[in-house]
């Protein structure tokens, strides 16, 4: 699976030799060092893959099987544990759920944010921007008690939409921080001249500013959506049986008597997976989110 | 929308205001714009904000409990009191809060540089690194924590299997008293040591080689080419990291609650002030007390946060 060899060694490696003059422990030097990034390298690979794999081999295994130490990687995998979470336990009520919570807070969370963001960024409301960058601060327990008070009384826990507010709670900050740094680094030069050709400013970012901003956007609604999904505190206070999401559907699998690990890991690959792949897909854009605003001074 | 409104300037709020309903509106539109894209989101953020935070600034200064409707008093400051000399649960809270994220962030930072400068310089087989750096970044926590629950097992699980391989005996892990706290840091540092490692290398991406290649001609080694050069301008993102990690870290919960549960175990072994207050709101209905604690926790957060965003713009300069 890797193949880590240099790739600009062979280019970089004679000039430098060239430079620092025909000097042996120098070169000794940079093949140990070659050979020590190699091994680093895998190892990083197998701390952060590992587990993961673990997971993957652990719900294929029936539950006698996961007690057999001897069966730790050679046995006879089977899907049973997916069949039972799936079709047993509602799992795919639960999917459905988690899905429709984080598209729609996302995609809301996109409406009331980008424009936001656009306009702290370019009338520089730092003090503005601060207050929709406190909700990253704040300790989500402490808003859950007067929410849930509020939304008990309006009838409303356990239903989607007080999940949804809460979700747009957690995406709206990041939305927000994530597009401010990507108009920041947009020109203003593009703006002025559509406003000098006639656009109003208004019409100049809807028409011009906008579909400039469409990688922008993709990422902070990638990572919204991915932490949305994530998500379990909130859910586990204010959704209901029929509003359940994944993340509190797997924390309620062990509160019975004994654990079956075979379709806890089932239930734990079901609600990973569909967040890897999208991540694989979109990669460069989490990184991007990640990393927003990080390199600013 | 009119396209016919010119540009902003002292002339054209003069011309805006055109009989047609319209244009009226679209010239105001466009005349408040700052306000009028910020609004919604601010008025969004702080509903949900402001009121909930006034409200538990009041519950925790009353005796609120067993339901948030019942009847309640004003007790002053009698919460921060009980909450403040609790030596069983509180302070050990806190304890273990600072601990967790000061070891986390410690571990995670260290890592992190390491491996963001593993991964500097162009390799083949870069993306394939890439994806497993991404993969532990965006898995659900809670999965995680069973995850993890499942491979730190006292019988079953594979870490005391592997031990048993070089005969050092099986451990207690997440169900030791001591071991417990130790563990969930682990599981922290390797879902989390991506992202520190994701930032670094933006920040080392975006360094200028000058001064590292000058002072490799001036015959400085890579250890002090590192320590002399690269992190000290390294500094200011290394501070973003351990902000955007430290804020939450101090506000861990996913993890501790779905393998240790309510009270973060029987011994409260991993409870954290989060867990702490999320038990005492929800589990056992004490919601003055947890109030109280909450304001300190915030006031802890908010506390570090300052501490850091000095120390950033000192090393800036």
């Amino acid at each position: 699976m890797t193949v880590l060899t240099e790739d600009t060694e062979p280019q970089t490696a004679p000039a430098e030799a060239a430079k620092t003059a025909p000097r042996p422990r120098k070169r000794l030097g940079t093949r140990a060092y070659k050979v020590f990034r190699v091994a680093a390298l895998v190892a990083v690979v197998l701390f952060l893959i590992a587990p993961l794999f673990w997971m993957l081999l652990a719900s294929l295994k029936t539950n006698v099987d996961i007690y057999d130490t001897g069966k730790s990687f050679f046995f006879t995998p089977t899907f049973e544990n997916y069949a039972n979470v799936l079709q047993r336990n509602n799992y795919l009520v639960f999917i459905f759920n988690s899905f429709w919570v984080a598209f729609v807070s996302t995609a809301l969370s996109l409406v009331l944010g980008v424009p936001a963001a656009y306009a702290m960024s370019r009338f520089t409301m730092h003090r503005s921007a601060l207050v929709v960058l406190m909700a990253r601060v704040i300790p989500g327990v402490s808003l859950l008690v007067p929410w849930y008070y509020v939304f008990s009384n309006l009838k409303m826990v356990g239903g989607f939409e007080v999940l949804i507010l809460s979700h747009m709670f957690v995406a709206l900050p990041l939305i927000v921080y994530i597009m401010m740094s990507y108009f920041d680094s947009l020109p203003l030069e593009l703006e002025e001249s559509a406003q000098v050709d006639g656009l109003t400013p208004i019409g100049a970012f809807r028409r011009i500013t906008l579909p400039l901003s469409v990688a922008g956007m993709a990422t902070a609604g990638i990572l919204s959506f991915i932490f949305s999904w994530n998500n379990f505190m909130f859910a586990l206070v204010l959704s209901g049986s029929k509003t359940k999401t994944l993340p509190v559907a797997i924390f309620d699998f062990v509160s019975y008597a004994s654990i079956d690990w075979g379709g806890l890991m089932a239930a734990a690959t079901v609600v990973t997976i569909p967040i890897m792949i999208i991540a694989l897909f979109t990669q460069k854009y989490i990184v991007s989110g990640m990393t927003a605003g990080a390199t600013k001074g | 929308m009119s396209v016919l409104t010119p540009p902003r300037s002292a002339p054209t709020r003069q011309a805006a205001r055109t009989p047609s309903a319209g244009e009226n509106f679209s010239g105001w539109a466009n005349r408040h714009r700052k306000w009028l894209f910020a609004a919604p989101a601010m008025i969004f953020v702080g509903v949900l904000i402001v009121f909930p935070l006034a409200w538990t600034l009041y519950l925790s200064l009353t005796d609120s409990q067993g339901s948030v409707r019942a009847a309640s008093e004003f007790v002053g400051l009698q919460n921060y009191l009980t909450v403040l000399s609790d030596v069983e649960r509180f302070w050990p809270a806190v304890g273990r809060t600072l601990s967790f994220t000061g070891v986390a962030l410690i571990c995670e930072v260290v890592l992190g540089m390491c491996i963001a400068l593993l991964l500097w310089r162009p390799f083949r087989g870069e993306k394939w690194v890439r994806v497993a750096i991404l993969l532990p970044l965006v898995a659900t926590p809670v999965a995680v924590g069973m995850m993890w629950r499942l491979i730190f097992d006292p019988n079953i699980g594979f870490v005391n299997q592997l031990l048993g391989m070089v005969g050092i005996p099986a451990q207690p892990w997440l169900s030791g008293q001591d071991t417990a706290l130790g563990t969930t840091i682990f599981m922290d540092v390797w879902q989390w040591t991506p992202m520190v490692v994701l930032i670094l290398l933006a920040g080392l991406t975006s360094l200028s080689e000058e001064p590292d290649e000058a002072a490799r001609m001036d015959g400085a080694n890579a250890f002090q080419r590192f320590f002399f050069i690269t992190l000290p301008l390294m500094m200011p993102t290394v501070i973003v990291a351990i902000l955007l990690r430290g804020i939450d870290a101090l506000k861990t919960f996913d993890i501790l609650y779905a393998t240790k549960g309510k009270g973060g175990g029987s011994f409260h072994e991993v409870e954290t002030l989060n867990v702490y207050a999320y038990g005492l709101s929800f589990d056992y209905n004490q919601y003055g007390l947890s109030s109280a604690v909450l304001i300190l926790f915030f006031m802890i957060i908010i506390g570090s946060m300052w501490l850091l965003t000095m120390r950033k713009k000192a090393v800036s300069k």
